[in-house]
């Protein structure tokens, strides 16, 4: 409901982006999710177009020979659009965070694009590059490590102020950051506390509010709720829809729970090894997934009602393999249940296949297949 | 579990106080808790951290002794009393009749020793078999755990394992004494989703193989739904509600269980549905919140909560049902049906007609 209304809410960009804008000044379309049964009618805040992030690996202590590289991030495109909530799901070493770190240029891209507000931003430096920032922020996985224990939350909060020179009077900024606290729901006269004193989901709440400070468009959450507990995590979810609802904020919502991401998110990416392998709606992403990666993760998640407890698993054989030296072809072949011969020769591209989704896989999943595995999601 | 049968139990927990003496002040970790768990039966521990869960088990094995714990009660495992036995003796349980698997696989190994090395230690410190006879069963268990190509991994060091095998490496280790009793504390949540469905598949095989009663640790109520035949829900400390899987799914009657079913997201719950979070936060368990200790979060709780303490108690109608709440039962039953048909907490107490608690 609320990501719908927020979809839907007027916001300054909108009136001007037309349906073909993304397409436009996009050439390079693989991946774009835009138009694909999103129902989204606003143009795209982010593009990422054959993002490849390739981290080297050497050898050697002086003289460091180059002998290979993970493939963290292997041509992702995409596109998020103004006021939508996108998850990306997938496995440890998948490259969702790294995906996300090439969003906020905290990472340099070996080579591809990203495209914010319209505007280049994957070689801006400097200047440019800091007046970009303002406008994306991001929420990290742990309260613990991402707070400066030797500040006051009121100086936490009100940092970004200082970085962007905003500031203020004395007062003013003071009033500005109590305003923020009580927004994510904390105690204003909490301002002078140290961040010891606070539990995790406060915590959380305070990396909210700082990442709120500036009035972003794009906001990354990378696993916010993972290290909370499970009463605390729907209070900082809920925190996140209301927040996008009232803010008409653009979120990118990283998590490998499945279940939360459905609950977040308009539409889902999935991946795997560095790519994309399946991106749409969640509702058709959850009840109809096509490529056999999607359907493996969803019948992989328990479930909560005792009374559905699945005979039949479609359980993965193995362990996800390394990202320094990935399979050929489509790269989840090697535990592919449904895999044959031309899947290790042919790289399946990502395409409509008809349900909703973008899958890349030459042998998608059929009704019948999503239903025996065991898929469970409603819409 | 609960008079599930005549027999005796496998493992009876009665009274068990685990107390820890603090710069702060006395920790009541444990605070008078009672559990059975009966061959081949899985039990699962819900709670959040914090709770007392992992304190529960870690003193089962006797590895609170060594932190300074002030430890009351019973721990009765075939007859033996695991708190009063002396450390030589328990050495002789820990490991053989009971095995435990940790939450944290990479810091469970010992870095420096081969993974089989680790396994044949585990073997010989139990059975008087020659080294190659050990190895020999470290890699039949390796294999059995689903490790591919155990003759040579058993070679290989925990860095060259990956996260799912290092935590597949763990239950062989446990298992490889064929324990009649498996501790797992929180076993699949460092792993990912895939894996975890592996794991919990092979834990369920391996508890038909061999026979074994198995408690399960977990934050995750999807894990339990689909492992446990009998779930307790630990809150400060306390057991506040214990039953079948099926029950404490179906029919809960504790707000604290229906604050936790409430606040998680499923695949089958309706999206466009707000969750309802807990209030609050889980209490101190040095200043324990007064009466029952839920109250501070609780919805329903009245006046006179913050005084009595509730004690667990057989459901009238249902003796295997076990709950610790001081709403009356006819109040818990109309409140869960209202929660089940998606009111929110403040709605439900409005329409069954909870006093109001006065301010």
């Amino acid at each position: 409901m609320s990501a719908r209304d927020a979809d839907q809410a007027p916001d300054p960009g909108a009136a001007f982006g037309s349906q073909e804008t993304p397409a436009a000044s996009a050439p390079v379309s693989t991946g774009t999710g835009t138009g694909t049964g999103t129902g989204a009618g606003g143009d795209a805040l982010v593009q990422v177009r054959d993002l490849v992030k390739h981290f080297p690996l050497t050898r050697g202590i002086v003289i460091q020979r180059k002998v290979g590289a993970v493939q963290a991030v292997d041509g992702v495109s995409f596109d998020v659009s103004r006021g939508e909530t996108l998850g990306i799901v997938g496995e440890t070493g998948c490259g969702k965070s790294t995906t996300a770190r090439l969003i906020m240029r905290l990472l340099e891209p070996t080579s591809g694009e990203v495209r914010f507000d319209g505007q280049d931003i994957t070689h801006l430096k400097g200047s440019k590059l800091k007046a970009i920032r303002r406008d994306m922020q991001m929420i990290f996985q742990d309260p613990y490590s991402s707070l400066n224990p030797r500040k006051t939350i009121g100086a936490t909060i009100g940092q970004p102020f200082a970085i962007h020179g905003l500031e203020k009077g004395k007062g003013e900024s003071k009033r500005a950051v109590q305003e923020l606290m009580e927004m994510v729901g904390l105690n204003p006269e909490h301002y002078n506390r140290y961040p010891h004193e606070f539990s995790g989901g406060q915590r959380q709440r305070i990396g909210v509010a700082r990442a709120l400070a500036l009035k972003p468009k794009l906001l990354i959450a990378d696993e916010p709720v993972s290290a909370l507990d499970v009463s605390i995590q729907a209070q900082v979810l809920n925190l996140l829809r209301d927040m996008q609802r009232e803010l008409g904020l653009t979120l990118v919502f990283i998590a490998h729970d499945l279940s939360v991401v459905r609950h977040m998110c308009d539409r889902v990416a999935v991946m795997y090894l560095g790519r994309v392998v399946e991106i749409g709606p969640s509702d058709a992403l959850y009840t109809q997934p096509r490529h056999p990666y999607t359907g493996a993760l969803l019948s992989a998640v328990p479930v909560a009602d005792p009374s559905v407890r699945r005979s039949e698993r479609h359980l993965l054989s193995g362990d996800v393999p390394s990202p320094a030296n990935p399979p050929q072809a489509c790269r989840f072949h090697t535990r592919c249940p449904k895999a044959q011969e031309r899947c290790s020769i042919d790289d399946p591209p990502l395409e409509d296949k008809g349900t909703g989704t973008l899958a890349a896989c030459h042998f998608p999943l059929s009704r019948e297949e999503v239903a025996t595995i065991g898929v469970r999601s409603a819409r | 579990m609960i008079g599930s049968s005549g027999a005796e139990p496998l493992l009876r927990v009665q009274d068990l106080h685990v107390e820890f003496a603090t710069e702060d002040g006395v920790v009541h970790a444990v605070d008078g808790i009672d559990y059975e768990v009966a061959r081949g039966r899985t039990l699962g521990i819900v709670g959040e951290s914090g709770s007392g869960k992992t304190v529960t088990s870690l003193t089962t094995l006797g590895l609170t002794r060594a932190q300074g714990a002030r430890v009351s009660g019973q721990i009765m495992f075939e007859g033996r009393d695991l708190v009063a036995l002396p450390e030589a003796e328990l050495r002789s349980v820990r490991g053989n009749d009971i095995a435990m698997v940790f939450q944290d696989p990479l810091s469970s190994l010992h870095p420096f020793f081969k993974v089989g090395t680790q396994l044949v230690e585990a073997v010989r410190a139990h059975q008087d078999v020659s080294k190659a006879a050990a190895r020999e069963r470290a890699i039949e268990f390796l294999g059995l755990v689903g490790i591919p190509d155990p003759g040579r991994r058993v070679d290989e060091y925990p860095h060259e394992f990956s996260g799912g095998m290092r935590q597949r490496a763990m239950i062989a280790m446990a298992l490889v004494n064929e324990p009649k009793l498996l501790i797992a504390d929180e076993p699949t949540t460092a792993l990912d989703v895939t894996v975890q469905a592996q794991i919990l598949a092979l834990l369920d095989r391996l508890q038909r193989e061999l026979g074994m009663a198995i408690v399960i640790i977990t934050h995750d109520l999807g894990v339990v739904a689909e492992v446990a035949d009998d779930i307790a829900v630990m809150y400060a400390g306390r057991i506040v509600e214990m039953a079948s899987t099926e029950v404490v799914f179906d029919g809960p009657e504790h707000p604290y269980t229906w604050g936790l079913l409430k606040s998680i997201p499923t695949l089958s719950s309706s999206r466009e549905q707000d969750l309802v979070p807990i209030s609050g936060t889980p209490p101190s368990l040095i200043r324990r919140p007064s009466g029952c200790h839920f109250h501070p979060r609780c919805p329903y709780s009245q006046p006179s909560h913050e005084r009595i303490d509730p004690q667990l108690k057989p459901v009238p109608d249902a003796p295997e049902h076990h709950v610790a709440c001081l709403l009356e039962i006819d109040v818990r039953r109309r409140l869960w049906a209202e929660l089940r048909a998606g009111r929110r907490p403040e709605e439900a107490r409005a329409t069954v007609g909870v006093p109001e608690e006065p301010r």
